[in-house]
């Protein structure tokens, strides 16, 4: 006769009885974290509905002009966001197109490159980069900067005018202050916050893919390429993606260079302007619906993060599922 | 838990934060008692008698402040908070200082912001006291009845950056106008050459400079320009215009004066005391008398005469007809309601705007500003028996 032992077994899937005291204080550890992920949830539908309460006057009665116009003249009434949208957009690919590779290029080094007593001193002064307020490097940018590109922005326009298509992306400037200039400084920006995510995320390739691509015969570029990049796909999606969120909602650094010029150009070193900066240089002074329509632009900068977050994640879940072989 | 409790919970928690946060977006109209009530200190249910214009209160004697400049003995205390033009920021600095350095006891903070700000602030009652270069318009006036008081006229210079002139340049409305809207490019246009004879222009190309933040300047100089050139300026008036692409935009009036100062040929208009600190040259403007005026206080003092002043004090200096006025010339006022409903604020308030009439005029030209003309004082100042304190 075996003796059973009468342990209370607990059906699978639900917490042991572990004790009325102990029971309580996971309760209300759960209860706060439930708490603190729904506060998020709540804050960002709260921003979503004040804003387009407050945007609405223009949403219901000129929406058509609002999102298809790109005519901004405040004191004739007439609110049209494209030239905005534009120039948000615009800087922030430039920004990225800078800032992207010698991220990328930087994390690498750090990671697969550079010898053990380089790391540290390149990896603080990275992060003390990426703490340095936005605004200086908006002044930098407008008391160092701005002037002296202008001579080279009439350099390159002059070199390139005969090609077709560059001549006309590079035409002549009328100041150092540009989309150009605005992507410039909105790329150092971005930089550090890139590099840091993405080097952490080349880190934890597990050794044993490295090893295994070195014993196949790669070289390192081919090693990196094979087990690095594979690996790394969606945490460097991610990192950039970071990176252009913070692009395309900079306020002072990119008001103080971009030109303050709404306008829809292709010229690059043409002044522009982006919906952060026309929010921060015409709200003080804004009233009904002018007021409106500068926080409809909130409104259509708020939409564009999430549509932009949004396809970051299709892409990278659609890679990931790719290299699984789905 | 089971799945309806854990629901139920998760409703719970969305629901109390979302009702917290509705809580806190209607805070307006709780904020308006708490910032008039708060500058009562040892007043706290003091009596006005208002016989005569003489009141007296718990920790408060007030000499009504009779005609231009009289010293009042006055002895106010608590807090007052103001916002709004950032034209007259750097006279209420000063004043705030000087006052407050007579009165010990009272507190007065000048927020700036911009003048679309602090007529905002006070239709909330954040603020006793806002500062604005324009009244308000139809659409967003309060309920409550505003008064308005002139405190000061400033000019607004045309400044430019042009080497080997032999006089200061010399312009017209329709020459501005022309200038601003692009229709001439170069400095040596015939337009210019007219307003300037015998002297030799370079040939340079004219950089237009504005304001890329909307500002009571930029609004005043486009009236102006409307006003004296209607058919050379096509763009409107307010505190952004659609200007040209080709033009450039500077941050603040000291944005505007830097990007003047570095360009060769730059254009731009600037406030006198941000463009006497730059030390940039500055035209003689044609005013409606034919005369090039220069751009001091004593001229922009002057366009406060003989223009139409409204019963509620409400003006534009803006191409003034007298004879010796600086054309560009605009005013900004002190707004405050009517009725004070706290004895101890309303005290403090009417000794304060006493003094920016009074005394603190003095400090006017020192700052690059103009003072009120003699009549635009005395109406303001009689004005302040309007003020319906502790009601």
């Amino acid at each position: 006769m075996t003796a059973t032992v009468t342990a209370t077994e607990a059906p699978p899937g639900e917490q042991p009885n572990l004790g009325g005291r102990r029971r309580w204080g996971d309760k209300s550890f759960r209860l706060i974290a439930l708490l603190s992920g729904l506060s998020v949830l709540a804050i960002l539908a709260l921003i979503a509905i004040s804003t387009t309460k407050e945007a609405w006057p223009i949403f219901s009665h000129d929406a058509a002009e609002f999102f298809f116009s790109s005519t901004w003249a405040p004191n004739q009434g007439k609110f049209g966001s494209l030239a905005f949208v534009y120039g948000t957009l615009v800087t922030s690919v430039i920004a990225l197109v800078f800032a992207v590779p010698l991220s990328i290029g930087i994390a690498l080094f750090i990671t697969e490159v550079a010898p053990r007593w380089l790391k540290r001193p390149i990896v603080s002064v990275l992060d003390l980069l990426a703490v340095v307020p936005s605004v200086v490097f908006g002044l930098w940018g407008i008391l160092v900067l701005a002037e002296p590109i202008g001579n080279f922005y009439d350099n390159v326009a002059s070199a390139l005018s005969p090609i077709p298509i560059l001549g006309q992306l590079f035409d002549q400037p009328a100041s150092g202050r540009s989309f150009f200039t605005a992507g410039l400084i909105l790329a150092i920006m971005i930089i550090p916050i890139i590099t840091s995510l993405t080097r952490e995320v080349f880190d934890t390739t597990p050794t044993a893919e490295k090893e295994a691509a070195y014993g196949l015969g790669a070289t390192r570029w081919e090693m990196i390429r094979a087990s690095v990049f594979s690996h790394s796909k969606g945490g460097v999606v991610g990192a950039v993606t970071l990176g252009l969120g913070r692009a395309m909602g900079e306020t002072i650094a990119a008001a103080l260079v971009i030109g303050s010029n709404p306008q829809i150009t292709a010229n690059l070193f043409a002044p522009g302007y982006s919906m952060p900066a026309v929010i921060a240089n015409e709200f003080g002074e804004s009233s009904g619906d002018w007021r409106a329509a500068l926080i409809g632009l909130g409104v259509v900068l708020f939409i564009l993060t999430i549509i932009v977050n949004l396809t970051a994640r299709a892409i990278v879940s659609r890679s990931i599922r790719r290299t699984r072989g789905e | 838990m089971n799945i309806t409790k854990r629901r139920g919970a998760a409703i719970a928690g969305v629901l109390a934060i979302a009702l917290v946060g509705a809580a806190c977006g209607s805070d307006n109209s709780g904020s308006s008692s708490s910032a008039t009530s708060a500058a009562a200190t040892t007043a706290g249910g003091a009596t006005t008698t208002t016989a005569g214009g003489a009141a007296t209160s718990a920790g408060a004697t007030t000499t009504a402040a009779g005609g231009g400049g009289a010293t009042t003995t006055v002895k106010v205390s608590g807090t007052l908070q103001g916002s709004g033009s950032t034209f007259q920021a750097a006279f209420q600095q000063e004043a705030i200082a000087d006052f407050q350095k007579a009165n010990s006891g009272t507190t007065i903070t000048y927020g700036g912001g911009g003048s679309g700000k602090g007529r905002t602030d006070l239709a909330q009652s954040v603020v006793n006291f806002a500062g604005s270069d324009a009244p308000f318009d139809a659409a967003s006036k309060p309920a409550n009845p505003v008064l308005y008081f002139p405190v000061l006229l400033g000019p607004i210079t045309v400044s430019y950056n042009l080497s080997g002139l032999s006089k200061p340049l010399q312009l017209s409305a329709d020459a501005l106008a022309k200038i601003f809207s692009r229709t001439i490019k170069t400095w040596n246009d015939p337009a210019i050459a007219a307003d300037n004879p015998g002297v030799t222009l370079p040939s340079t190309a004219i950089t237009v400079v504005h304001r890329s933040d909307g500002s009571g300047t930029t609004q005043n100089f486009t009236q102006y320009l409307m006003a004296a050139a209607p058919s050379s300026w096509t763009l409107g008036s307010g505190s952004t215009v659609q200007w040209p692409a080709d033009t450039q935009a500077g941050n603040g009036n000291t944005g505007v004066a830097q990007i003047v100062t570095q360009t060769s040929g730059a254009v731009g208009y600037v406030d006198l005391s941000d463009a006497i600190a730059s030390k940039l040259s500055y035209a003689n403007i044609k005013n409606s008398s034919g005369k090039y005026i220069e751009p001091t206080p004593d001229s922009a003092s002057a366009a406060g005469e003989g223009i139409t002043v409204n019963a509620d004090l409400t003006f534009s200096a803006i191409n003034s007809p007298a004879p010796t006025a600086y054309p560009i010339t605009y005013q900004s006022w002190v707004l405050v309601y009517q009725t004070q409903t706290s004895a101890g604020t309303g005290q403090l308030l009417k000794a304060y705007l006493g003094y920016l009439l009074g005394d603190g005029q003095k400090l006017l030209p020192d700052l690059d500003y103009a003072p009120l003309s003699k009549t635009l004082q005395a109406s303001a100042v009689k004005q302040l028996d309007q003020l319906k304190i502790g009601a």
